[in-house]
């Protein structure tokens, strides 16, 4: 009993062992080559599943079939116009032939260090063949400027030497195309696809970014100095208004009243002519009357000749006036 | 949430170590454990039957694979698969809203160039100029199957595809639409990094991208800040004119209005007055006209009868001795009668 136990133990576990090493599993995210002693066996096993092989001679060797990152380091890189800037680039692939990729490159660490050796050429290539706006910029999508932001622009762009209305002719997504296309063909012997190759990041070097920051400060106090007059003209402009308002308003009522009075005076003037040409002569008499009681006063001293016809019955009772 | 999974991998990856189990099998035998083989199988089915059921939680999903190939998804319960070895299951949660911080204090790591140049934050402009944009990222997995199989590192992917498609956009606007026109960004940065992602059969799915307060660099800071100053002065400097102008505008209208009224009060009084008078000369004259001589008469001697009486001096002088009349000395009467 023991014995036989034991021995059918172990044949279970030695055949357990070679079904062990016969059977593997490709996953979703792998494939797989079969090798014998070296050698490739049979075609690249890329669906996931079960599979067979003979044990111990042949050896599986898995590789990711999924999309795999690649990140660059391209560094510092003069742009056309040379101004140096850092570039972080970082690409997609895939092993899309895994004999080949096996055969030249044998693992992701080696194919990593094939990829920097061909993308980062390829991007060194292209940033240094175009003007750094061209890296920049997607489009040419009208930039909302104000007008100092304009000429500090153009001014930028005449100091390079480069034409004032500047116009993208290539613009970052032809660019990263570009260096996808330069590079595929030389990482095709590898098995690999180049998916994409993207810039992650474009920034100054530390001594370019300090002048872009000063003239970022020179042109922030232009724009705050350009409000602040604005705003001071601006003022000015409603005082201007205002006083040219006042006057406006002023002389408007003084015409107005001076027309009203002119009205009522001649109004006025018609009346009195119209009420004294009944009797000229009266109106005198009455009027000339009223400015004697006006006119002479308190302090006044009259003289008084007894011919007038006050003082006509001073002298004596003539009965006849003279 | 990957964890298993790693083990899992790292276990398929490690072929040609045989697996603990069959040692542990010989080293039971070897030990003759009370009980016998049968406790051990017995034991063995129990731990296997233990590894058939599992639970989905409701914001989740699982995916399982029969040696490594995909075969089902399975919604929220509990579950049944085939045991160990043979089907395996991963949960992914899809439910969750998942978030991606680019800020300054982020670098996301992965840079391989150093100093303050390699923040995620710190972008080049398309005037030339930088800009501080920091950003959150909500994303939740729209298919499990893509995310799990299709990319190798999927968050990685998210975030330097996020880095990418924000500068893409950075990049083609001016630094006061960078720091003005945040909504804008984050919309057009969204549906470009959506792009991408669907490009990748990531199975991500974008929820939104929002932009955290864009700025200048640190160093351009004071000077921005002078620029908000100069705007609020610039409108401080126009309301102090208008509120001046407001100041003295009604009320010059009010005078206006007052001089014209004035003037309307004049024409009525000196109009009325002059028909006052006419009318009173009129009359006058209607009574006048009927008894002329006398009327002058009364009139001269009613005007004196009042006049007299108010005068000081009066002088009466003979109308035969008109050579009298210069000795008067008038000015000096006059005068003594203003001292007096």
């Amino acid at each position: 009993m023991k014995p036989k136990f034991i021995f059918i133990s172990i044949i279970v576990v030695i055949g357990l062992f070679v079904l062990y090493q016969s059977a593997y599993i490709v996953d979703e995210t792998e494939q797989v080559v079969v090798t014998q002693f070296g050698r490739i066996i049979g075609e690249p096993k890329t669906s996931p599943g079960l599979k067979f092989k003979v044990p111990f001679i042949q050896q599986a060797i898995f590789f990711p079939k999924n999309l795999l990152q690649w990140d660059g380091d391209p560094g510092q890189i003069p742009t056309k116009e040379k101004t140096y800037i850092w570039v972080d680039a970082f690409a997609r692939w895939k092993i899309v032939d895994p004999v080949s990729f096996l055969q030249t490159v044998t693992d992701l660490f080696n194919a990593t260090g094939r990829l920097n050796d061909i993308i980062d050429p390829a991007v060194r290539n292209f940033i240094t063949s175009h003007d750094l706006i061209e890296t920049i910029r997607k489009s040419n999508r009208k930039l909302d400027l104000l007008e100092i932001q304009q000429v500090s622009l153009e001014e930028i762009r005449k100091d390079e030497g480069l034409d004032t209305d500047y116009t993208i002719n290539v613009g970052r997504e032809k660019i990263t195309q570009g260096i996808l296309k330069q590079a595929q063909p030389k990482v095709d012997k590898f098995g690999i696809e180049l998916v994409d190759v993207k810039i992650k990041r474009v920034n100054y070097v530390d001594t370019v970014r300090d002048s872009v920051y000063k003239r970022m400060i020179a042109e922030r106090k232009q724009i705050a100095e350009k409000f602040r007059s604005e705003g001071r003209g601006e003022a000015q402009k409603i005082r201007g208004q205002k006083e040219r308002d006042l006057k406006e308003i002023e002389s408007e009522a003084y015409n107005t009243a001076q027309q009203i009075k002119g009205k009522a005076d001649a109004e006025s003037t018609a009346i009195y002519a119209q009420a004294y040409t009944l009797d000229p002569e009266f109106y005198s008499f009455q009027k000339t009357l009223e400015i004697y009681g006006a006119a002479l006063e308190e302090n006044s001293s009259l003289v008084l000749s007894t011919d007038s016809e006050l003082m006509k019955y001073f002298k004596g009772y003539s009965g006849e006036t003279p | 949430m990957s964890w298993d999974w790693e083990k899992l991998k790292q276990q398929q990856k490690r072929g040609d170590i045989p697996p603990n189990m069959d040692e542990f099998i010989k080293k039971i035998n070897n030990f003759k454990l009370p009980g016998g083989p049968l406790l051990i199988v017995l034991l063995l089915l129990i731990l296997l039957a233990s590894t058939m059921f599992y639970t989905v939680k409701p914001s989740e999903v699982g995916v399982v694979q029969r040696f490594g190939r995909y075969v089902r998804t399975t919604q929220p319960g509990l579950h049944f698969k085939l045991p160990v070895g043979i089907e395996s299951i991963r949960k992914v949660n899809v439910r969750k809203v998942n978030t991606e911080e680019f800020s300054a204090f982020n670098t996301g790591g992965q840079s391989r160039f150093g100093g303050a140049s390699s923040t995620a934050t710190l972008m080049l402009t398309g005037d030339l100029n930088v800009a501080l944009v920091p950003w959150i990222v909500q994303y939740r997995i729209k298919d499990p199957y893509n995310y799990l199989f299709k990319v190798r590192n999927p968050q990685q992917l998210l975030r330097d595809m996020s880095e990418a498609s924000m500068r893409l956009v950075i990049g083609d606007r001016s630094i006061d639409e960078v720091i003005s026109k945040r909504d804008e960004i984050s919309v057009e940065s969204a549906q470009l990094l959506q792009k991408e992602l669907d490009g990748a059969e990531s199975g991500i799915n974008i929820l939104t991208i929002e932009m955290k307060k864009t700025d200048v660099p640190e160093p351009v800071q004071p000077s921005l800040n002078e620029v908000n100053q100069a705007t609020q002065e610039k409108e401080q400097m126009i309301y102090q004119a208008r509120e001046d102008y407001n100041k003295a505008v009604p009320a010059a209208r009010g005078e206006a209005e007052r001089t014209i009224r004035a003037a309307e009060g004049y024409a009525l009084d000196r109009v009325n007055r002059a028909k006052g008078d006419a009318a009173r000369f009129e009359d006058m004259y209607r009574e006048y006209a009927k008894a002329e001589d006398v009327t002058k008469r009364r009139l001269y001697l009613e005007t004196f009868r009042d006049l007299l009486p108010k005068l000081e001096d009066k002088y009466i002088v003979d109308s035969e001795q008109k050579n009298l009349l210069p000795l008067l000395n008038l000015g000096n009467q006059s005068k003594s009668g203003v001292t007096q």
